[in-house]
């Protein structure tokens, strides 16, 4: 059950740099902190003990960890990749705009 | 030869460029590979497709991305992309018109643990790993190829 | 056991410093702590698979922050104490230790570590060779078994790509201003 809650805890660590970091850069960090939190959740709900990886299977008598939660991780991390990138982009995009990073000078130059 | 490399002011040393020539190919052949054997061994369409394009970002780190005819990569990334993507529709098609189902697995399912068996699943690696491997060279080319204007 | 406590824990300190550095370049390099510590404990679960796609992934992402943090400024943003900042730590604080209250209570009630409750997963295990012919689990689940939520991802790669070129483009910006 630890293994849960610390995996939990690098969740909130990431969501508190979503909510009280104001640097563009630093909100990103936390999203992807918060994603390889769920990576690292999925992976340690499939684990089973004396498992091994659910490769060639039919041979009597093994053992084999829950390919489920595997095969649900392995798509979020390419796609992963790609909103990064997308996010990244609107920053670049953002800081040739406003000239600076910090989320409430953008605001303020919004109106 | 000596001069031409002395004038190409972007990219890395000499040692970097012919090591990251020689490695390209073996990294690509590495990627086709997890992508053929996706049924059979750890790997599939994502992670063969991500090995390829790295073997391709690793060429561009080492001679330095230009911006200078990024414009027809980045159309080419695009292709392999829609392509790939567009096989995978087409093999889900397929299964919905020969077979009773979208998706349906309609080839012959072989002897298990060979190359040429499981039906649709290789097919559809391929597809996945040409559209990853496409998607990310399209994405780097992006980020390297990127102006921004000055700020007044 | 313990390995797998020290990968987790070499984790949180890569997002503690990451979120703490004063300078982008070292606070993105830090996040690579985190991602590649994450390699290795796929590999500890024995997810071959994800090991493959998260070290290169990993790579792939720390060029392109680093390409983002070198166009834009490598200076956090300044920020002196003040009431509303004060403020905004306690609020995050309390958030903090009710989330991890709740989570302590559903982390209660999940099966225990290492003995999952495989209820979807037996058929696949027991069926999965016989029903696909695919040797890899995984490749069976991602593109026979759940071959929808493979093509729904692969459309949103797909979109995201297509995002990225049409936010950073070089052409038709040229009429802006004047």
């Amino acid at each position: 059950m630890i293994h849960y809650l610390l995996g939990i805890l690098l969740f909130v660590i990431g969501l508190y740099g979503v909510l009280v970091k104001r640097n563009l850069f630093k909100i990103i960090i936390g999203l992807i902190i918060m994603e390889y939190a769920t990576f690292l959740l999925f992976a340690l709900v499939g684990f089973r003990e004396h498992g091994t990886a659910p490769i060639q299977p039919g041979v009597a008598g093994k053992v084999f960890v829950d390919p489920l939660p595997q095969a649900l991780v392995l798509t979020a991390i390419v796609i992963g990749l790609g909103t990064t990138a997308l996010i990244a982009g609107l920053a670049v995009r953002i800081y040739e705009k406003y000239g600076t990073l910090d989320i409430r000078k953008i605001k303020k130059l919004k109106g | 030869m000596q001069n031409n490399t002395q004038n190409t002011s972007s990219g890395m040393s000499l040692i970097v460029k012919t090591v990251a020539r020689i490695l390209a190919g073996m990294i690509m052949l590495y990627g086709i590979y997890i992508v053929a054997h996706g049924h059979l061994t750890p790997g599939g369409g994502f992670a063969g497709g991500v090995i390829i394009a790295g073997s391709f970002i690793l060429l561009y780190l080492a001679y330095g991305a230009t911006a200078a005819d990024s414009d027809k990569r980045k159309w080419y990334a695009s292709l392999c992309e829609s392509l790939g993507i567009f096989g995978f529709w087409i093999v889900a098609i397929l299964g919905l018109v020969f077979g009773t189902y979208f998706l349906f697995n309609i080839f012959a399912k072989g002897t298990p643990f060979h190359l040429f068996s499981a039906g649709i699943i290789p097919v559809c690696n391929v597809a996945i790993g040409v559209e990853v491997a496409g998607a990310l060279v399209g994405i780097f080319i992006t980020f390297a190829a990127v102006k921004l204007l000055e700020r007044k | 056991m313990i390995d797998l406590y020290i990968w987790i824990g070499l984790m949180i300190i890569g997002a503690i410093v990451a979120l703490e550095a004063p300078d982008l370049i070292s606070a993105v390099i830090s996040l690579g702590v985190c991602g590649f510590s994450l390699v290795f404990i796929f590999l500890r679960l024995h997810a071959p698979d994800l090991a493959i796609v998260q070290i290169i992934v990993e790579t792939l992402s720390l060029i392109i922050l680093i390409a983002a943090v070198l166009r834009t400024t490598r200076e956090d943003t300044q920020e002196r104490l003040s009431l509303q900042k004060v403020a905004l730590w306690l609020g995050g604080l309390f958030f903090m230790t009710v989330f991890m209250l709740s989570a302590y209570r559903i982390a209660h009630e999940m099966s225990r570590f290492g003995h999952p409750l495989l209820r979807m997963a037996a058929s696949y295990l027991d069926m999965g060779l016989m029903k696909t012919g695919a040797a890899n689990l995984v490749a069976a689940v991602i593109l026979d078994f759940r071959a929808y939520d493979t093509l729904g991802e692969a459309t949103v790669l797909f979109t995201s790509v297509i995002g990225v070129m049409a936010v950073l483009r070089a052409v038709g910006r040229k009429k802006r201003g004047g």
